[in-house]
């Protein structure tokens, strides 16, 4: 009975205040502090030799790459939105949005949800300077969404449906709502051996070693930068 | 595209490596970078501005970029310099807040401009000194409201509904934004004639009009044409009630609607009309019904969705309830003193109309207003002196709030024609941003169009296509490597509708049955080939042959400008590809090899026939199979 009490108490208050002010003319209050936002913690990256040492990059690559990144991101780090408008900008037709959040988590490897340069350069060190067996772990990364060593068809599926957004509507022939599906169906019955309905590391990396397309393609990777 | 965004496109070519196990074909060849690719250093310092300075002044500051280790990211070993490509005559301030400690504000800078050299070196817009300060602070505020502007005028809901809108979402917003569709603009400004004729219809009533004959006294109209009047009041209440309830079926929170001032308005305007048919033929009751009628004047009110001013007007008002209390409490505490003063002043004189001290507070009000109806006159002399006191205290105490009323009533003002140039803007800004994107991904159709996907050798490359940047070309190959990959390609609007409208007339080919020879078959794929060059060609009548999109390799055969005529690549095509060596004049065809996987084979190929009149005069060959494109599926 007494918190009701209190509860008319605070409401009448706050009426009279009101009506107060209303009187006296002071109803707006000006904010006296503007609120500071705080400045965005900037992140420097580790020192330049130091980089080059944890990378296969030279000295020189390493600086143009610094001189995007910190153009896009004059705070130091990447976070998920930033990341996703910079990969839209290059695939106008679709949305690249999903694709895009995979490849962060990818890239984020301590998952704070940002991904700094020295982040950016190690996993752009795997993808364009490692070996064929670097590249198909980092891939096996990408699809393991929750890293527990083996693919499922739900990851996959996830992954394929981002793929295939990224095409856009206006694609030939004209996009099926199962082309994801099937696609992921193929690629199961491709690399699952032992048909235990998931992809292991190791099926995965065997099956690539046996296709030749697969590492054909791989060489693309070779002047990237 | 954007400069900026090409220093990233390294790192999307390098995230391709996420689509390579799932690729059911070998991506294709990277475009190779010939020359070396310069870096962009000049051998200037800031974009041309050369600075000198102590490295001790730069040290000071260890947290900032100049004062840290992370500037040797920006070293130049040719030039022994640090090369920084900004704004110059920004970079002049930064170092001065190096050499001085203090940063200062320059006033003719953009605000963000500034905001984003200071987030670029590491500087904190907080160290501003005090002389720059509050201009920083008083210009932050402003661009961030013009901001806040923009946002929500992007949020107006003037973009387009989704496809899948609801019947409720759609009349909702005919109803909240006319001006999106003819019916529902239609029906605003009838609703808008109906409020003017029944405002007008209430005015008229009270007229008087020529007495009827055999009476002497004057009848106001109303009573005359009684009955005229009362079918167009029912008229237009009808009309609002419709609107109305319309409008509570269409809202998306009916509870917000039903209390928002305009329902209530609404809601106020057509009661009195419903209540007056309920009542029952009283003579007591009726005089409270004569009053309710007043309340159809707030008809009037309706016109504010109407018009764009009345709502101005109504936010001023909200917008300085304050000072118009202030206002309101001041001339009510004036009006108490001085009629308290008259009446004791004019207490003695004889005959006086000061009757009591609220019979003297029409007189203040009337003499603060400067009105001076002069139906009470003060006759003592000191009645006279405290009656002039009050008209001059009364001039000042209204002149006070008002132009604090006025100048948020100009405010308000220029904030919503602001608001309307920046909807206007918005629309423009967008057209251009689509346009952009449709540029971009025109360019890469149109290169795929001029053969520039061909794995042959660099010789027969066209002429275009080498012109094309380097920029260009790995954005081309990276598109063409998602392409791989999901085995579908990227077309246009035009050719996608029609191909998937005759999709959706059913003409399907079974994937096995080979329709070499059939003239009157016309199956053939990419018309959108010949639909570009329709000024050239007629268009034939397309279709589309579908098979499982995983399992279909496809051969196109594109014109190229060059005159050149391509040999057949390597791959495993059939001997019917023969069918296709055109000789005429302008036409050249370029086969586009796919590597197939290996366990697909080639099967058939499904040549079309076109009719098409056009190329009929130029071909000079007998065995024309005209064909542009040729589709050859693969099981």
């Amino acid at each position: 009975m007494s918190h009701c009490r209190k509860r008319c108490k605070r409401q009448l208050t706050k009426v009279f205040r009101l009506f107060y002010r209303f009187l006296t003319g002071t109803l707006e209050k000006d904010s006296v502090e503007d609120d500071f936002e705080l400045s965005t913690v900037c992140h420097r990256p580790e020192g330049l030799d130091k980089l080059q040492e944890q990378t296969k990059f030279t000295k020189k690559e390493l600086q143009v790459l610094y001189r995007g990144f910190k153009n896009e991101c004059p705070c130091g780090v990447v976070n998920e939105e930033t990341f996703k408008t910079i990969y839209s900008q290059f695939f106008p037709q679709g949305d690249s949005g999903a694709y895009a959040h995979f490849l962060f988590e990818a890239f984020d490897t301590n998952k704070n949800g940002s991904v700094s340069f020295e982040d950016f350069v190690f996993g752009l060190s795997i993808i364009l300077r490692g070996t064929i067996n670097d590249r198909l772990n980092w891939a096996f990364n990408l699809y393991d969404q929750n890293k527990d060593g083996c693919i499922t068809k739900e990851e996959m599926m996830d992954i394929m449906k981002s793929i295939y957004d990224m095409m856009g509507k206006y694609t030939y022939p004209c996009m099926h709502e199962e082309a994801p599906r099937e696609h992921v169906e193929s690629f199961f019955q491709k690399m699952d051996r032992n048909n235990d309905g998931v992809v292991t590391i190791d099926e995965f990396i065997e099956t690539c070693q046996k296709d030749e397309n697969i590492m054909q393609s791989m060489q693309l990777f070779d002047n990237v930068i | 595209m954007a400069a900026g965004v090409a220093t990233w496109l390294p790192f999307a070519r390098a995230a391709a490596v996420g689509w390579l196990p799932l690729a059911q074909k070998t991506m294709p060849k990277p475009p190779v970078d010939k020359k070396s690719r310069s870096d962009e250093i000049l051998f200037v310092n800031v974009s041309g501005l050369r600075f000198q300075t102590w490295k001790n002044t730069l040290d000071r500051y260890p947290d900032t970029l100049l004062g840290s280790s992370e500037k040797e990211f920006f070293y130049n070993e040719e030039t022994q310099e640090y090369f920084f490509d900004r704004d110059p005559e920004m970079f002049r301030h930064i170092l001065n807040f190096f050499r001085t400690g203090k940063l200062h504000y320059p006033r003719h800078e953009c605000i963000q401009a500034f905001e984003e050299e200071l987030a670029f070196y590491g500087i904190i817009p907080e160290i501003i000194g005090d002389c720059c300060m509050e201009e920083y602070r008083d210009r932050k505020k402003e661009n961030q409201e013009r901001l806040a502007e923009d946002t929500e005028a992007e949020n107006a809901g003037d973009a387009p509904l989704p496809p899948g809108a609801t019947l409720r979402e759609r009349l909702w917003r005919a109803f909240e934004n006319p001006h999106t569709s003819t019916m529902a603009l239609v029906f605003y400004y009838v609703t808008g004639f109906f409020i003017a004729v029944s405002v007008i219809a209430n005015v008229v009533e009270t007229v008087p009009c020529r007495p009827i004959k055999g009476s002497i006294k004057d009848l106001p109209c109303g009573e005359k044409f009684s009955v005229a009047f009362f079918c167009m009041d029912t008229a237009c209440v009808l009309i609002f009630s419709f609107e109305y309830l319309m409008r509570l079926y269409a809202a998306p929170s009916r509870c917000d609607f039903a209390r928002s001032v305009m329902s209530v308005i609404d809601v106020v305007a057509i009661l009195p009309f419903y209540i007056g048919l309920v009542m029952p033929e009283n003579e007591e009751v009726s005089g409270a019904f004569v009053t309710l009628r007043v309340f159809r004047v707030f008809r009037i009110f309706k016109f504010s969705r109407h018009s764009q001013g009345l709502r101005i007007l109504g936010c001023t008002l909200q917008s300085c309830a304050s000072e118009l209390g202030f206002l309101l409490f001041s001339l009510t505490m004036a009006v108490i003193i001085f009629a308290t003063v008259m009446f004791y002043a004019e207490k003695g004189t004889k005959g006086t109309n000061f009757t009591s001290i609220p019979a003297s507070f029409w007189y203040t009000i009337v003499t603060m207003t400067t009105l001076g109806y002069g139906d009470m006159v003060p006759d003592s002399i000191a009645g006279k002196i405290f009656g002039s006191i009050c008209s001059l205290s009364g001039v000042l105490v209204i002149a006070l709030p008002v132009p604090v009323i006025v100048s948020n009533f100009s405010r308000i003002y220029h904030q919503n024609q602001r608001a309307d140039k920046m909807r206007a803007q918005q629309k423009v800004r967008q057209a251009r941003i689509r346009m952009a994107k449709k540029g971009a991904t025109n360019a890469f159709l149109q290169h795929k169009e001029d053969g520039g996907l061909q794995d042959g050798d660099s010789g027969s490359t066209a002429l275009c296509v080498k012109n094309r940047s380097a920029f260009e070309h790995q954005h081309h190959h990276l598109l063409h490597c998602l392409e791989k990959t999901t085995n579908h390609e990227f077309t246009d609007e035009v050719t996608y509708s029609e191909v998937c409208m005759t999709d959706s007339v059913g003409f399907r080919t079974s994937r096995s049955t080979s329709l070499s020879s059939q003239q009157g078959a016309t199956t053939s794929c990419c018309s959108r080939r010949a639909k570009r060059r329709a000024i050239r060609l007629a268009n034939s009548t397309v279709s589309v042959s579908r098979g499982s999109v995983q399992e279909l390799d496809t051969l196109h055969i594109t014109k190229t400008p060059a005159g050149t005529q391509y040999p057949q690549s390597r791959s495993s095509l059939n001997a019917r590809t023969e069918d296709l060596k055109l000789n005429c004049d302008d036409y050249t065809a370029a086969i586009i090899s796919i590597p197939t996987p290996p366990a697909n084979t080639p099967d058939e190929s499904l040549p079309n026939s076109p009719a098409i009149p056009g190329i009929l005069r130029n071909s000079r060959s007998n065995t024309y199979n005209i064909q542009e494109t040729v589709k050859i599926s693969s099981l």
